[in-house]
Order: C-alpha cells, then sequence, then structure tokens
C-alpha cells in the first residue's frame, strides 16, 4: 500500500503541576489512501494526535516521535515556515465546529481566496473561479451568493461545507476531520458525510477520521484505531467493529442505546486499569 | 404524581414583521409517570416547548395543564415545586463560583426547606455522587459528575415532573450510559413524570414510551416505542430520520 503519512511512537506532552502529563503515549500508526477512523472519548488522545500531525501543539506543549513522516519527509524536522507549505497544501484539517474556525469578520469568499492563493499564488480571477468551482463540489447551489455572505449568515451544514471546500481547494493528500459533523443535525450529517466520502474517492485523498462515534466510525471509515487514555488499545477493520475483541471497545458498544434491540438497563463501562498500563498496539499495516 | 397535557400549544418570539413561529399548534398528553419523548432537528422547536412549560418563554398562547390544572401567564408557586428543568450542557448550567453544596442549599432554601443539611446529603447519595463531591466547584467535575449535579438540583425541590432537555449529548457515550440508567432507576424510585427532548432517536426510544416527531415548530407525528423499534414511521419525516440514524450508507453518497 502506498503510505501517506507514516507515524512511529507518537508522544504529546504537557508540563503541569503535577508533573509531566502525556495525552498521548507512544502510538504507532501509518495511512495510505483510506478512511481510517479514530475513536474514543473525550481525553483519549484522538484530537490530540490529530493536532501532533500538523505540529500545531503550542509549547509548552511538546510533540515527539521515531518518526512523523509525510510521503518519505520528515515533518518533525521541518522550520515553521516549511511547515506552513504543509498545513493546508499537502495536509488540511476540519474542525468540529464551524462556528469557531471561519473568520467571522471576513466573507467566505475571501477566506477560501486566501487559502488558496497563498498556497498556488494563482491569480484573483482564477482564485476566484476555482472557490466558486469547490462550492459546487460541496453540493452549494447558490455559490456566488455564498462567496459574498459572512460566516454568521450560513447555518451549521452549510459552515461545515465551506469549511470542507476551503480545506481541499488546495487538493491536499491527506484530510484530518476531527468530528466533522458532531455539532451537525443528523440528517445533515449524512450529506456532510458524503461530499467528504465522495472527494476523497475521488481525489484519492487519505482520511484521518477522528469520531466518538462507533456507528458512524464503523459504516463511513475502512479501518479503525481505538484509543484509550493516549495508547491505541486495538485496531480493526471498520466493518469487524462489532466484533471487537477488547474489552474497553466492547464496553463502549454495549452502553450505546440501540433501536433494534431494547434492554431494560444500559450496560456502563468498567475501566480496567491495567488498559492504562498496556502497551499501545500498532495501527501500522 | 403529575399528568402534563399541550393542547394547541404556540409560542413565538419577536413581533409583527420580525415575528417567528417556532411552535405552532402542539398538542399531546403525558400520562402521569410515563416518559414521553420530542425528537426533531435543531430549530424544530422541541427545545422550546420545554422552555415554554417552565415558565422561560413568555410568549405562547394555547393550554399546559399540569395534573389537569391549567397554567396561566403567572405560575403558581407550587407549579416550580412540581415541575423541573435539567439542561443540556452541564458546562453552561452550574454557576461556576459555586460550590455543589451552594447549589443544591440555594434550592433548598428558596423552596422553604428547613433540614437542608440532611437533604443536601440524601440528594448527593441518590444522584451516585456522595458527600466528597459536596464542596467542589463545577471545574472540579468531569462532565458526567456535573449532569449529576444539574439532576441533583431538579430533584431537590421533589418535584413530580421533570423536563430534560438533551440532557446526555454533552457526555460520552460510556458516561450517557451511567445517566440514563440514573434517569430510569430515579423515575422508577420517585415515580416521576418525564418529558425529554433528543436529536438522539435510539436514546428516545430507550427512555419513552411515546414519542412525538417535530418539524419547523410542528408535530408531525406521535408514535409508540414498538413502532419506533420496528421502524414503521407513519410519516416521511420520522422515516428519513430513522434511517439518519443507522449510521452512514456509501449509495447516500450517489444520491447526494
Amino acid at each position: 500500500m502506498e503510505k501517506l503519512l507514516d507515524i512511529e511512537n507518537l508522544r504529546v506532552t504537557f508540563p503541569t503541576r503535577q508533573g509531566e502529563f502525556e495525552a498521548v503515549r507512544g502510538i504507532s500508526f501509518n495511512l495510505g489512501r483510506e478512511r481510517l477512523g479514530i475513536v474514543g472519548e473525550s481525553g483519549s488522545g484522538k484530537s490530540m494526535t490529530g493536532r501532533a500531525i500538523l505540529r500545531l501543539i503550542r509549547p509548552p506543549g511538546r510533540v515527539e516521535a521515531d518518526r512523523l513522516e509525510m510521503e518519505g519527509r520528515d515533518l518533525l524536522g521541518m522550520s515553521e515556515r516549511e511547515m506552513q507549505r504543509v498545513r493546508g497544501e499537502q495536509i488540511s484539517m476540519v474542525m468540529q465546529d464551524p462556528k469557531f474556525s471561519l473568520n467571522p469578520v471576513m466573507r467566505v469568499g475571501e477566506q477560501i481566496i486566501e487559502i488558496y492563493r497563498f498556497h498556488t499564488g494563482a491569480s484573483k480571477r482564477d482564485a476566484y473561479a476555482k472557490a466558486i468551482e469547490m462550492l459546487q463540489a460541496v453540493s452549494i447551489n447558490d455559490p456566488e451568493r455564498v462567496m459574498r455572505a459572512y460566516p454568521h449568515e450560513m447555518s451549521g451544514g452549510m459552515g461545515q461545507r465551506i469549511m470542507i471546500a476551503m480545506m481541499l481547494v488546495t487538493e491536499p493528500k491527506v484530510l484530518i476531520a476531527d468530528e466533522p459533523t458532531s455539532a451537525l443535525d443528523v440528517s445533515v450529517q449524512t450529506q456532510v458525510l458524503s461530499i467528504i466520502d465522495r472527494l476523497v474517492r475521488q481525489r484519492g485523498m487519505g482520511l484521518i477520521f477522528i469520531s466518538h462515534d462507533l456507528n458512524l466510525v464503523a459504516s463511513f471509515c475502512d479501518r479503525v484505531l481505538i484509543m484509550y487514555a493516549g495508547r491505541i488499545v486495538e485496531t480493526c477493520a471498520a466493518d469487524q467493529l462489532h466484533q471487537a475483541r477488547h474489552p474497553y471497545t466492547r464496553g463502549l458498544l454495549n452502553s450505546l442505546p440501540r433501536l433494534d434491540a431494547p434492554q431494560p438497563r444500559l450496560e456502563a463501562l468498567k475501566r480496567d486499569p491495567a488498559w492504562t498500563l498496556a502497551p499501545s498496539v500498532s495501527g501500522r499495516i | 404524581m403529575s399528568s402534563l397535557e399541550i393542547q394547541d400549544l404556540s409560542v413565538w418570539f419577536g413581533h409583527d414583521e420580525n415575528r417567528v413561529d417556532a411552535v405552532k399548534g402542539a398538542s399531546f398528553a403525558v400520562p402521569s409517570g410515563a416518559s414521553f419523548g420530542l425528537v426533531g432537528e435543531s430549530g424544530s422547536g422541541k427545545s422550546t416547548i420545554l422552555r415554554a412549560i417552565v415558565g422561560l418563554i413568555p410568549t405562547w398562547s394555547g393550554q399546559i395543564r399540569v395534573d389537569g390544572a391549567p397554567l396561566g401567564k403567572k405560575r403558581p408557586r407550587s407549579f416550580f415545586k412540581d415541575v423541573q428543568m435539567v439542561f443540556q450542557d452541564p458546562y453552561a448550567s452550574l454557576h461556576p463560583r459555586h460550590t455543589v453544596d451552594q447549589v443544591l442549599g440555594e434550592t433548598l432554601k428558596l423552596h422553604g426547606f428547613k433540614d437542608v443539611d440532611t437533604r443536601i446529603a440524601k440528594l448527593l447519595e441518590d444522584v451516585g455522587l456522595g458527600q466528597p463531591f459536596r464542596f467542589r466547584y463545577p471545574h472540579q467535575l468531569s462532565g458526567g459528575q456535573r449532569q449529576r449535579v444539574a439532576i441533583a438540583r431538579a430533584l431537590a425541590p421533589e418535584p413530580s415532573v421533570l423536563l430534560l432537555d438533551e440532557p446526555t449529548s454533552a457526555l460520552d457515550v460510556s458516561v450517557q450510559a451511567e445517566v440514563l440508567n440514573l434517569l430510569s432507576d430515579l423515575r422508577e424510585s420517585r415515580a416521576l413524570t418525564y418529558l425529554m427532548v433528543s436529536h438522539n432517536l435510539a436514546v428516545v426510544a430507550h427512555m419513552c414510551d411515546e414519542t412525538a416527531v417535530m418539524k419547523d415548530g410542528e408535530i408531525v407525528e406521535v408514535m409508540g416505542v414498538e413502532d419506533m423499534r420496528a421502524m414503521t414511521p407513519a410519516h416521511p419525516y420520522t422515516r428519513h430520520l430513522l434511517d439518519s440514524s443507522l449510521g452512514y450508507k456509501p449509495s447516500d453518497a450517489q444520491s447526494a
């Protein structure tokens, strides 16, 4: 398999008054042209993993790894200037809530044009045409109007589609989507997912899909990493997720209420301290 | 125990050309001791119904009856003892500079209880927190623990009706299971009546006997839990919601 990202022994550490806190504790995985899901609870380190790849962890937080490579190029050794070229151009990220990731005082169009021109140096006219094309690609029917609008005039679903358009306009090879649909209604969620799905397939991109929703990941991704307390406790093919064996994964699955199988009480997750101590499972293939 | 009846309830915001009708002629009845769900997308008016019932929105028309007695514009003191609400976001609904003890103590004092101290201890016990949490501030609690405090506060005046506005949507699934179990236990032990808003159909199916589906301020269908589990809704919009709740199907990508 062609490798886009190759990560070995990734650690994210924050100094605190009680000593060092390791949010991500030595995880390894790689990413090809596939849809890789990372699931876990809040605080399991899944978002930190996504941010660490783009080196978006601010000091005093530290990112360390034996290997953090994008198509064979070492990301950790790059200067901040080189890194700016990677962010958005090679690897893009869509965050959870479009309300907080779009600039509220800039028109939507300007924001898309800015990122495109920064990375390609295209003329304003070309950038405008490209932005329109991209908005159409995310199923926005009246791109000219949306280009002139401010983010607060857009609904959540529209905002998230704009984010996706903005992140994909430079045609990156990897998209990191951190809970891209958690702030959206279920039916809008389906639309946004299908847009991501179609674009990722068409362009042969690699996708890291970070989510806490097990059913969603099972139905949307190809492969899944399950994280607990900063480590990977299990990996499996997404369609095998319901047969997962690790007690943590089983516990998460069983704690979900189900439409088709009524139960008088939900199973509460019993945490085993051994899960925290067990070494990380490798997600490299 | 109290029953809750809503008849032809309309709620609006603003007036004249700026008027928005958030709820249009909603009617449903929750028998005493039952659990009723309201589902729909954001903006469908489901939370607005709860807020109108509890008195947070003055601009409504129609009838709201608690235990057969219609509510006027000014709610009697006994209403606030009888009907309590749990809000969606436990990070926003607790005072950041009040300890758990202050939060519960204030509610108890306002409702004229004398044995505040023993009641606080009992409430914390009931929601599974216990004494060690009594003098903590909200920032020293996890999301699930905060929601337990919010539930304890709602239970403090010994209500018979709880209005639950997405009580678990800000929580992890494992914590959600604990909070939903707690709510089921409390309903049983205290014979509570629940009116629960959620966008998660599986959660509503787990908790409620009957569910109203809302769209654009109107109730399009009231459905029993068996119909929901059997996926046999009467209205196409409900069908659409049920389908979306099952996860992602690649075939959707072609149609989008």
